[in-house]
């Protein structure tokens, strides 16, 4: 299939949401096309929390609610909001089909196969170690064995890139842009997760969590439900594990022996435990996203809107909008910087640009207020229900006006300023 | 559950050589040494006899978490051979 030894229209370094999604759409304009994943198979190296999301799927596979491995359908979302012992849940319930729980290592694989039979090739087990530059362009590829040359190389290769920032696209990664997660996947039987989870059929449940024992750390826990298994797993910036010697693992094993969670896990065994890290620098930090003969998209570009916990979607159309703008190029056989920059021109068109710039200052107050807003008010809110649920004989006004009295005496006054300035400010900056 | 446990139900298939290079002269300079603790999998292990590093390879799972927080910027960190490593069955 290929015209000469080794040449090829396109190479894809990395088989995930975002390689693949790039992959097919190629294969589909008739393109050449070759993907390398380093694993076993197209999944086997891949981690996330969690879901996938339908209308950025059918984008790319639009018929994947019949023929994908799928899960669970998310019908509700929970915010769960843990002190050290009690907690405080919003609920949010729609018979919905907007996002649906997988198991990576299955859709993957099966997305992987979609694209096989659109006509592109994969090449598995291999490890790109280098671009191969010529006249500062990139040409091609070197594996372990061998180099593959082609008119555009296509950096899907996650989180890590080495690649990117082997050829300068972009810097080291500070501690403070990446979140370290980790994973369980529990297996419990499907009777047992809906009941818990007040679910019937193919409905599934996400929950997101706020504190617990990560309470005044920038970390947030999740859950969601597969089919005869349960996801549970937290995600923490770097820097704070790295600064205070925390291991992420015993994190974990506290979260799920917290009173709100632990009844939900209960009597389950452990599948499978996984790491994987998370890029959370946002739209400051995006690297150059192409240069001559390359270009890079998915997690490499840093294409995560953690607010959201969104990155699949994001991952799946980069990788779309990308393969357009390779076919443009190849019909106009021109592969410099100035014609791949369509895809740039095209991601800042998109909601993907559109939304990690709307949320541009929001990790940086994060960092700066994280033990106000990720302790303080955590603690107060749950503080609040406390108050409100309690039936002690303490007149209920007299409450009140301890509690709001409180707001002004557990802090100094000028943190409280801090916080109301933080929050004019973020909102302005999403807002305006 | 210890992180053995935990360990135990990934799919690893090891290679001889380690993939992860740390220059460890510089690890005994090294002060906070946050790699021991932020490991996921506990890949690295200070031995205070001998003041070496222990770097448990055919652990890894492969996350780069040690990579970018070394505070010496000394690890050579590169992905193992294509058909080593760990396979995740889940994801």
């Amino acid at each position: 299939m290929l015209k000469r030894e080794n040449k090829t229209d396109v190479i894809i370094v990395g088989a995930g949401p975002a390689g693949i999604s790039c992959a097919i759409t190629l294969a589909r304009a008739g393109k050449e096309v070759i993907l390398i994943e380093r694993g076993l198979f197209a999944g086997s190296k891949n981690v996330f929390g969690g879901a996938i999301y339908t209308q950025a799927t059918k984008e790319i596979f639009p018929n994947f609610e019949t023929e994908a491995p799928i899960e669970r359908r998310n019908i509700e979302h929970n915010f769960a909001i843990l002190g050290e012992e009690d907690s405080t849940t919003i609920t949010y319930r729609k018979n919905d089909n907007s996002s649906y729980s997988v198991i990576r290592a299955k859709f993957d694989r099966w997305a992987a196969e979609e694209a096989k039979k659109a006509g592109a090739y994969i090449v598995e087990e291999t490890v790109v170690r280098e671009l191969i530059k010529e006249k500062n362009q990139v040409i091609g590829v070197k594996t372990e064995l061998e180099e593959y040359f082609a008119d555009i190389v296509i950096l899907a290769d996650g989180v890590n890139s080495l690649l990117a920032k082997q050829i300068g696209l972009r810097k080291d990664i500070d501690t403070k842009d990446v979140a370290l997660s980790v994973k369980e996947v529990i297996k419990l039987d499907n009777q047992i997760i809906n009941q818990r989870f007040k679910l019937k059929d193919d409905e599934g449940a996400i929950v997101e969590i706020f504190g617990g024992p990560m309470l005044g750390m920038l970390g947030l826990g999740f859950m969601y439900t597969n089919t005869d298994s349960v996801t549970i797993g937290l995600g923490i910036t770097l820097n704070e594990l790295a600064e205070n010697n925390y291991r992420p693992y015993e994190i974990l094993e506290k979260l799920k022996q917290h009173p709100t969670i632990a009844p939900l896990i209960e009597g389950g065994t452990l599948k499978e435990y996984s790491a994987h890290l998370i890029p959370e620098g946002g739209y400051k930090k995006i690297p150059k996203l192409c240069d001559n003969g390359v270009m890079i998209i998915g997690d490499a570009a840093m294409l995560v809107n953690n607010l959201h916990w969104e990155g699949t979607n994001l991952a799946m159309i980069s990788g779309k909008l990308a393969a357009q703008t390779a076919v443009e190029a190849i019909e106009k056989n021109d592969f410099s910087k100035k014609t791949l920059s369509g895809y740039e021109k095209k991601l800042k068109k998109s909601f993907i640009l559109k939304d990690l710039k709307t949320y541009r200052e929001l990790m940086d107050v994060m960092h700066s207020r994280k033990k106000a807003f990720l302790c303080y008010y955590m603690k107060k809110i749950n503080a609040f229900f406390e108050m409100f649920t309690s039936v002690n004989g303490i007149p209920k006004k007299e409450n009140y006006h301890k509690f709001i009295k409180s707001i002004f005496t557990d802090r100094k006054i000028s943190e409280l300023f801090k916080d109301i300035w933080a929050i004019v400010k973020l909102l302005w900056s999403i807002l305006i | 559950m210890n992180l053995d446990k935990k360990l135990y139900t990934l799919k690893y298939s090891p290679d001889t050589e380690s993939h992860l290079k740390p220059d460890f002269e510089q690890c005994k300079l090294c002060i906070t040494k946050c790699c021991v603790n932020i490991c996921p999998a506990q890949v690295y292990e200070w031995n205070e006899e001998t003041q070496e590093l222990i770097v448990n390879f055919e652990n890894c799972l492969e996350c780069g978490a040690c990579r970018i927080a070394c505070e010496r910027q000394c690890l050579n960190w590169q992905y193992p051979k294509g058909t080593k490593g760990v396979t995740f069955k889940q994801g």
